[in-house]
């Protein structure tokens, strides 16, 4: 090494001359990296400058931290731990009817949207716009306004899981019908199938262990929109973790998230297992 | 027409359909077992739900009517006027909203910071330490489990009311995804650069920056554009909890039943949302082709 630096540097000139396109780099390539780099800055002081940010408000929002978080040790449920559990299963409970009853929702909704299944342009556009739209409204949203409609507590959760949910299983269910073998479907017509046949013995085997898996995906973090959508009063863990935050029980509060990281660590494990074990059995079919 | 199937020995077809048989009724049972436990799961979710279908059946035509109650009353005749009244106050709306969208950008760009520091720790492939590694992906596992809006509450408490702890919330949360993926990008780079720039006498910095940085770099934006999107959405619903943004606007329209506000002010988050996610696309696209001339 130390040989070969000083060998390199006597060099120098022959080196530049030999290999001119490693030593100069586009000038206009290198303009636009610093005219980026400007850009994002310029942008982001402009923005600590309209939030308000202040470095004596983040240096006492630290302290204020710190104090926290020095009084959530040790998490303690205090007297409330049979309340928090029953908290608990209502929260598991709300992802999973959520989950299931997106799914059935979107089921028939995924065929409507395929390409393949109703060749008809516009309502293949209409059906994936109105899916786009209720995707784009986020799960809080849904539950502030199902609770304006069934009232507090955690139907208005699993409704409000459902709903933004259907738009998003509606989307990845077509896509997977769209992209499945056309083959079984011709075999299946051509002997003498109807198109509702078709459907049952060709696409869904093909389709069933993806969607099958998605929806398992979403169970997991429907796991975790089930913890928050209690804040706005749907139900759940999240109703007593904002409750506790209010009136500043810090051991309580961390005692909370230490429950929803456990649950939601546990519900990851036994999902992916339940998974795999769907992919693996059908890889065959699906790949 | 003369069949020219070739037909197995009687036993030989016994045999085989058997089985046939046998494989399907052990997938059936396997399915059947699945179900009940699904159905076993239903009814238990369904206790601690407290889903009652009589109670949903008489309220189910309410959400129609709500739907319905969203629509403004516009007419063709008056239809600027009608226009005007039912997005009354665009102006101090669209004001929030670049609160919003300006509150997400910081959120993502410090989440990428972080990130971008962090990772290079949680890689296995650059960090030999090993309680090194372990305790930068705990701490990005932390921070990207605990929901963001649980931070927020939480910053909202330390800070005050306002953008900065909604701000932070996002970063929090986005330096854990952003230092996963991050991690995972490293972890997947080509070793040969950094044996090199490691043979002619580069330290830890100089390394990264000529042997990983020009590996990494286009994924790293890809990865944290997206994020940009996914940080929009929630920056939309960081005012729930009083951490800015046009979320708090939102919460009072739809608590005080002030409906055709909330159709308003969802059509504009939605309108947001689906420039941005064109807008990013398009971007990621022009990186893609932008990393591969030369």
């Amino acid at each position: 090494m130390s040989a070969l630096r000083p060998a390199a540097l006597a060099e120098m000139e022959a080196l530049r001359r030999r290999h001119p396109g490693v030593f100069c780099r586009s000038l206009g390539r290198r303009a636009l990296v610093v005219f980026t780099i400007t850009g994002l800055l310029v942008l982001a002081g402009y923005s600590f400058w309209r939030l308000e940010f202040s470095l004596t408000r983040f240096g006492s929002g630290l302290a204020q931290l710190a104090h926290v978080v020095a009084l959530m040790f040790p998490p303690a449920p205090g007297n409330q731990l049979p309340v928090f559990l029953g908290a608990l299963a209502e929260t598991l409970a709300i992802a999973l009817l959520g989950t299931l009853t997106a799914a059935v929702l979107a089921f028939p909704v995924g065929f409507l949207a395929a390409k393949n299944v109703v060749p008809n342009m516009f309502a293949h556009f209409a059906v994936r716009r109105v899916l786009d739209t209720i995707r784009g409204v986020d799960v809080l949203i849904w539950a502030l306004i199902f609770i304006n409609v069934v009232g507090l507590g955690p139907f208005a959760g699993i409704l409000a899981i459902a709903m933004s949910d259907c738009g998003a299983f509606g989307k990845m269910f077509s896509e997977a019908i769209e992209t499945a073998d056309k083959k079984p479907v011709e075999g299946i017509a051509s002997t003498g199938g109807s198109q509702l046949q078709a459907v049952r013995f060709a696409l869904i085997p093909q389709v069933f262990p993806v969607m099958a898996s998605q929806v398992l995906y979403y169970f997991e973090s429907n796991t975790r929109s089930a913890t928050i959508i209690g804040i706005v009063g749907a139900g759940g863990i999240g109703l007593h973790l904002s409750e506790q935050i209010r009136v500043l029980d810090w051991n309580k509060v961390a005692f909370l998230v230490l429950m929803i990281l456990v649950t939601v660590a546990a519900i990851d494990w036994i999902s992916s297992r339940i998974r795999f074990a769907i992919i693996g059995r059908s890889a065959m079919v699906v790949g | 027409m003369v069949s020219a199937v070739v037909r197995l020995p009687t036993p030989q077809l016994e045999d085989a359909l058997a089985r046939y048989r046998a494989a399907v009724a052990a997938k059936r049972l396997r399915t059947a077992l699945g179900l009940a436990l699904l159905a076993g799961a239903l009814v238990l979710a369904g206790i601690a739900g407290e889903v009652d279908a009589t109670k949903f059946l008489a309220n189910i035509h309410r959400l129609p009517a709500y739907l319905w109650n969203l629509a403004p009353s516009l007419s063709w005749g008056n239809l600027a006027k009608d226009l005007d009244d039912w997005f009354w106050n665009l102006g101090e709306w669209s004001r929030l909203l670049v609160d919003t969208l300006l509150i997400a950008y910081l959120g993502t760009l410090l989440g990428m910071l972080g990130a971008f520091l962090l990772c290079f720790f949680a890689s296995a492939n650059l960090e030999n330490r090993r309680w090194v590694r372990i305790a930068s992906r705990r701490f990005l596992e932390f921070c990207r489990t605990v929901p963001e809006i649980v931070f927020a509450l939480l910053f909202v408490v330390a800070f005050g009311l306002g953008a900065m702890p909604g701000v932070l919330a996002l970063a929090i949360h986005s330096l854990g995804a952003l230092g996963k993926l991050f991690a995972e990008v490293v972890e997947n780079i080509d070793m040969k650069p950094v044996e090199g720039a490691t043979a002619t006498g580069a330290g830890w910095i100089s390394g990264i920056r000529f042997a990983v940085l020009p590996q990494v770099m286009s994924n790293f934006a890809s990865y944290t554009l997206l994020r940009f999107e996914i940080n929009v959405r929630g920056a939309a619903v960081m005012g729930f909890v009083g951490a800015g943004g046009i979320g708090q606007e939102l919460m009072v329209a739809i608590r005080k039943f002030y409906y055709t506000d909330v159709s308003a002010i969802l059509i504009l988050i939605i309108a947001t949302v689906i420039v941005i996610d064109l807008a990013t696309e398009r971007l990621r696209h022009w990186l893609i082709g932008f990393e591969q001339r030369p």
